[in-house]
């Protein structure tokens, strides 16, 4: 008979074993990885933390005006003061600039990874299962070994939401990408397009309106996430409310608390304005993704954006 | 007539294993039977048509009939699993992608069953879409785009989006990208099916007018038998995958050799679709002696008598060669007197009897000559 006291798989010990030996041997690797998430995590934060608060509230008030419109506007600035009048500005600038960095990171991984499994039915086949234990696995989950490979702190806290959030921007881009009209990829082949201008001219701009709403759910992700990486010692508002539960001060905990709903709903209504921005509209919306386009196109296409001709504003 | 495009023994084949199906299609199955051995769909199926220069060819076929898919063979959106296709005289299907692209970009271009313009692009940006893959400067493309928005009739439109212009008005923008390329060869697959009936015949007017200047060699695909008779000089008609009759419209309305073509041909309107040289008679007079025309010595009709010894009486119609059968009736209804076809000068053609008229429109009798496609 099977004893299960006696007769199991290790598997807890192997996987203890196989990061121990990962951390020993790969220590310079992580290091690595380690450094750029650093330094942009500390550029960010020092120029949060530098802004004055109400330049800050300015700022923040005139981009979601612009992007959402009044109403999230006069939501921005007045969910902006609570925050400061609780206290609790610095930990907030602390978790944006964490949330921001993720943000950035996972742009950089998750977009290329989306075009790549779009444009390859085998590289999507190797990467959907990935994501899907990616997805299903609980986020306390992934803290452990993250602290074994890259110690405690805001920087791996940074590296725990990276992984969290990615997922998200990963599939939506995939999808984005192959649900663009067949015929619109025919007339781009009919008239001689390379396969980077078909990416760049025809399939990014038409996936961009789901690759936005992937960004939204990534942000999504990454405010949730950012506040259980106090656990592994992360600063910002869940450090708040963990000292809170910590002290059984539950006062401070809600403040906290109030803090990351607040910011989720700014960040949310923001990224949700430009996904759903209506792109006849004339508007940030296309200087975004004309914004993206110098950014990431290379060659000769910053001119294109930057010369306005009256047809061209419209575009 | 020389031929822009020849195509060669062409097969398509969709599924997994095309080269497998092959065989099986060249030890002569059926397509059910390759549906069945290969798991494969037989889309093209052997396959070889020209297409002449400088006019519209129509390959006409009803739904799954691989009309589109031989389109898309031709510019290689599909890649032919085997044949040929001539551009001319050399073969697209053996070229590398580079060549490939210049062939698109340069010379041919296609227009779409649902536009596929990029919605968020302006008119004017769609239509120099071609020119930009070819990295032609910005002020010059929109020179070019302009040019071509006129032709078609939307020079104001150039800053509006896809989404404000009506079906027609899209189909122009798609027509104007094509255009704008200079590109010889235009591929319209269902080009103004998607459209409304008014509207289509707008487009199929617009599009002989076009072409009345330009020139292009045009492969036009389409379900429709009527806008194949309209719009082409020469008609293929295919069926699961293989062209089952190619000819100019007449030839295929007089002789439409399958069962399957006379379904479309049977309801022709023949009185629209011939005209007067086709059923006239070259001799003026009957019969020695009996009734008939008076030439004189340059050719030219001068009257008209029951016989000989009759004074000729100037009571009679001329119409054209080109005029077609239903105009000759019109003309003809309500006055007495024979009809003559003189040229353009004048000059003596033929003389068109009342019952060779009737016999015509009717469809009773081959007729005589084989005229011009007036649908």
């Amino acid at each position: 008979m099977l004893d299960a006291d006696t007769v199991y798989i290790p598997l807890d010990r192997w996987i203890q074993t196989a990061i121990e030996w990962i951390a020993l041997h790969f220590r310079p690797a992580f290091r690595t990885v380690r450094w750029p998430i650093d330094e942009l995590l500390n550029l960010i934060e020092g120029g949060l933390q530098a802004t004055p608060p109400l330049l800050f509230i300015l700022i923040f008030a005139l981009l979601s005006l612009w992007l959402a419109g009044r109403r999230t506007g006069v939501f921005t600035v007045v969910a902006l003061f609570v925050i400061l009048l609780l206290g609790i500005w610095e930990p907030t600038m602390t978790t944006l600039a964490l949330i921001a960095t993720a943000i950035v990171i996972c742009v950089i991984i998750g977009i290329p990874i989306g075009i790549l499994c779009a444009r390859s039915d085998r590289a999507w086949r190797i990467v959907r299962p990935i994501l899907d234990v990616m997805q299903t696995t609980p986020s306390f989950v992934y803290l452990i070994p993250v602290v074994m490979l890259f110690g405690v702190g805001t920087v791996p806290g940074a590296v725990a939401v990276i992984v969290v959030a990615v997922p998200p921007l990963i599939r939506f881009t995939n999808i984005g990408i192959r649900g663009v009209d067949r015929e619109l990829i025919e007339a781009g082949i009919a008239f001689g397009a390379t396969d980077r201008q078909l990416l760049w001219e025809i399939q990014l701009p038409q996936a961009l309106p789901t690759i936005l709403g992937g960004l939204n759910q990534t942000v999504l992700m990454a405010m949730v996430m950012s506040v259980i990486v106090a656990m592994i010692g992360a600063e910002g508002l869940g450090l708040v409310v963990l000292q809170g539960l910590g002290r059984l001060d539950v006062g401070r905990a809600a403040i906290g608390g109030i803090g990351i709903v607040l910011m989720a709903i700014i960040l949310d209504r923001l990224t949700q304005a430009v996904a759903e921005r209506d792109p006849k509209k004339g508007s940030p919306f296309a200087r975004l993704a004309g914004a993206g386009r110098m950014i990431m196109g290379g060659r000769g296409r910053g001119a294109d954006t930057a010369t306005s001709t009256p047809a061209d504003s419209k575009n | 007539m020389t031929n822009r495009i020849e195509i060669r023994d062409l097969y398509k084949i969709f599924g997994s294993h095309p080269q497998e199906a092959l065989k099986l299609v060249r030890e002569g199955k059926s397509k059910a039977e390759i549906l069945d051995e290969a798991s494969a769909v037989l889309g093209v199926n052997n396959v070889s048509l020209s297409i002449p220069k400088g006019s519209i060819s129509v390959i006409m076929g009803l739904s799954g009939s691989g009309k589109s898919t031989l389109a898309r063979c031709v510019n290689r959106i599909l890649e032919p699993d085997a044949g040929q296709i001539l551009l001319d005289g050399e073969d697209i299907t053996t070229c590398d992608q580079s060549t490939l692209r210049e062939i698109r970009r340069r010379r041919m271009s296609m227009v779409f069953q649902n536009f596929g313009l990029l919605p968020n692009q302006t008119v004017i940006d769609n239509v120099s879409f071609g020119l930009k893959l070819r990295k032609v400067p910005q002020a010059e493309r929109y020179r070019k785009a302009g040019e071509m928005l006129e032709t078609v009739g939307l020079s104001s439109w150039g800053s509006h989006l896809p989404g404000e212009l009506s079906g027609g008005m899209r189909q122009r923008v798609g027509l104007a990208r094509a255009l704008a390329t200079e590109a010889d060869v235009l591929i319209m697959d269902e080009a103004f099916s998607a459209l409304d009936p008014l509207i289509r015949t707008d487009m199929q007017d617009e599009l002989l007018r076009l072409q009345h200047s330009l020139h292009k060699t045009v492969l036009f695909i389409t379900h429709d038998f009527q806008e194949a008779l309209r719009l082409g000089s020469k008609i293929a008609i295919m069926a699961d995958g293989a062209v089952i009759r190619d000819g100019t419209p007449q030839e295929i309305v007089l002789d439409p050799q399958h069962e399957y073509v006379a379904a479309f041909t049977r309801n022709v309107d023949r009185a629209r679709l011939f005209d007067a040289s086709s059923v006239m008679t070259a001799e003026p007079v009957d019969h020695p002696g009996g009734a008939g025309f008076v030439i004189d010595g340059d050719g030219r009709v001068t009257g008209w008598r029951g016989n000989e010894s009759d004074p000729p009486s100037p009571d009679f119609i001329s119409v054209s060669p080109d005029t077609v059968l239903l105009d000759i009736a019109a003309k003809a209804a309500g006055r007495k007197g024979p009809v003559a076809v003189v040229d353009d000068s004048g000059r003596f053609q033929g003389k068109i009897t009342e019952s060779a008229l009737l016999a015509g429109i009717a469809g009773t009798s081959e007729p005589q000559n084989k005229g011009r496609a007036h649908a």
